[in-house]
């Protein structure tokens, strides 16, 4: 096979290697237990952890105190709404949250039903937008959370986190975002927006996976959290385990660059996504950007191409790694929920390939991309009776379809 | 999802792709599935005197799809139609070693072979 192309960076990213540079010393020699209060190895781990959690903590305009180490963005959302839930259950039962949202966020909300909350999911337009005024009208005086993400994983849409932070402070009520795929594209500030829990992840952000974490407001309001983890008390009873050095260490690295480095990445990547855009949409008929144009991540472009079909077309190219949003590449033989929330029809959002660029792609990775994607949609449209069909002027609508 | 070798090669190398004219009281059409599901399957077949003389696709859908109707149109050529109708879902399967999330790819390819028989059958039949 040709040399694979990686472009599905919202997925997963490959380590910077210099991330893995400042990590190599905490496995082998600098290895002690940051909580070994009464030894140097012990406070050699202590004293990097806590330069690390003060670095991630700054880059989002916390305090030190206020960040948690967990082992993703998963773990994070759990702790996040989980542990608001049963900490603030005297106070209400009610939590807002977004049909859009990710597994981890949804599926935690669907558990707490079980515990007698009552979830509302807002909708979002054909952009992949939420609207502010029915934020504003689901708030309840039971409401004691919403969880609005930050940028889409898959259509990479950018909510208005800051206004959303304001309606949630206005009513008195906690505001946790998802936050994973915008670190290191979107500069943030927990208190201009109002932000009272965070989650987020290395390995999105050229870090190590199985390392992540979650902000926790300590002032204005000071957020209390139920754990979900229990065991020897670390990270202030919210989350016990012994810290995985290593990884915190790669993880402050990976934000450091971050920070660095952000805008120059993001008009990189964006000229590099602006580039695929163009010519996949000029030189493809019957195409369909997802997402709202003006308010994407950088590196994000998912977009549908009529008449084939995604997994098909994936298979065409087995050397470009990408996602789709068609049912065959998920195990539920659904479609992307979150586009058929959006209201695409299903037959585009079998349709549609989610490409993801990122720090490590090459224009002339861009290039070898456009071309295979042209030549496989034309292979495809060779072989589809729905194109067929199209050209011979038949209105797909007007087909009785055996559906199965 | 690691596919076998056989269903690469008639995906990569799809035979009989193509279309009759639908009109042609020899060419039976059956046309299956649906945009929505992710999988439409045309398939015809010309039958002279009781034999399947040629036979064509086109899919629109996954691998497992565009392979399994494929292969129905390789096996269906030079059959007769009583040969024909005795092609099951599980031979297809089993010969491209379909995974079970994709059965439904061998059945839509069973029932597209169904219908363009049934298809040619009540054409010859008004003719005679
Ligand atoms: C928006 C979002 N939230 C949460 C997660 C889960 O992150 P992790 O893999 O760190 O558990 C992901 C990644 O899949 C994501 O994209």
């Amino acid at each position: 096979m040709e040399k694979l192309i990686y472009m599905d960076n919202h997925a997963t990213t490959p380590m910077d290697p210099r991330v893995l540079e400042a990590m190599m010393p905490y496995f082998c020699e600098k290895f002690g237990n940051a909580a070994s209060k009464n030894h140097a190895f012990g406070w050699e781990a202590d004293e990097v952890v806590k330069n690390s959690r003060q670095l991630i903590a700054k880059s989002i305009g916390a305090k030190e105190l206020e960040f948690v180490f967990t082992s993703g963005a998963t773990e994070s959302n759990n702790l996040a709404i989980t542990g608001v839930a049963r900490m603030y259950k005297e106070k209400g039962n009610h939590i807002i949250t977004v049909v859009s949202e990710h597994k981890a966020v949804l599926d935690t909300c669907d558990a707490l039903t079980h515990e007698g909350f009552e979830i509302t999911y807002l909708g979002v337009d054909e952009n992949g937008m939420i609207s502010l005024e029915e934020l504003k009208n689901s708030i309840t005086d039971k409401t004691i959370l919403v969880s609005v993400m930050h940028a889409n994983n898959e259509i990479g849409v950018v909510q208005p986190i800051k206004e959303v932070g304001a309606i949630c402070k206005e009513h008195d009520v906690l505001f946790h975002t998802d936050a994973t795929q915008a670190i290191g594209k979107v500069r943030i500030d927990v208190n201009e927006m109002n932000i009272d829990l965070l989650s987020m992840s290395a390995h999105k952000i050229y870090g190590p996976k199985g390392i992540g974490g979650l902000y926790v407001r300590r002032r204005k309001p000071r957020v209390r959290l139920s754990p979900l983890i229990h065991g020897g008390g670390h990270e202030r009873g919210m989350r016990s385990g012994t810290l995985n050095t290593p990884s915190i260490v790669g993880f402050a690295k990976a934000i450091e660059l971050a920070d660095k480095e952000l805008e120059a990445e993001n008009e990189r990547t964006s000229k590099l996504r602006d580039k695929l855009q163009t010519a996949l949409s000029t030189r493809i008929d019957h195409t369909k950007i997802n997402g709202k144009l003006d308010a994407r991540l950088p590196g994000n472009l998912n977009i549908s191409f009529h008449y084939v079909e995604g997994e098909g077309l994936m298979m065409a190219m087995p050397e470009i790694c990408v996602s789709s949003g068609s049912a065959c590449t998920s195990s539920s033989l659904e479609p992307s929920y979150v586009l058929q929330a959006m209201g695409i029809p299903d037959v585009l959002c079998h349709s549609s390939i989610r490409f993801g660029i990122g720090r490590f792609t090459t224009e002339e990775e861009v290039d070898a991309v456009i071309e295979k994607v042209v030549q496989s949609v034309n292979k495809l449209r060779d072989l589809s009776p729905l194109y067929e069909m199209v050209l011979e002027g038949i209105d797909l609508d007007t087909v009785a379809w055996t559906e199965h | 999802m690691a596919y076998s070798e056989k269903l690469l090669d008639h995906y990569n190398n799809p035979r009989n792709v193509g279309s009759m004219d639908k009109k042609d009281k020899s060419v039976g059409t059956g046309l299956v599935g649906a945009p929505e599901c992710g999988d439409v399957m045309k398939l015809q077949i010309q039958v002279e005197d009781d034999k399947i003389i040629d036979a064509k696709f086109k899919t629109y859908g996954c691998g497992s799809a565009i392979a399994s109707s494929s292969l129905a149109t390789e096996w269906l050529k030079g059959k007769s139609v009583d040969e024909a109708l005795k092609i099951k879902n599980t031979d297809i399967s089993t010969e491209l070693d379909l995974p079970p999330v994709k059965i439904h790819c061998s059945v839509l390819a069973e029932d597209a072979i169904r219908m363009a028989l049934d298809d040619v059958r009540s054409k010859q039949d008004d003719e005679g």
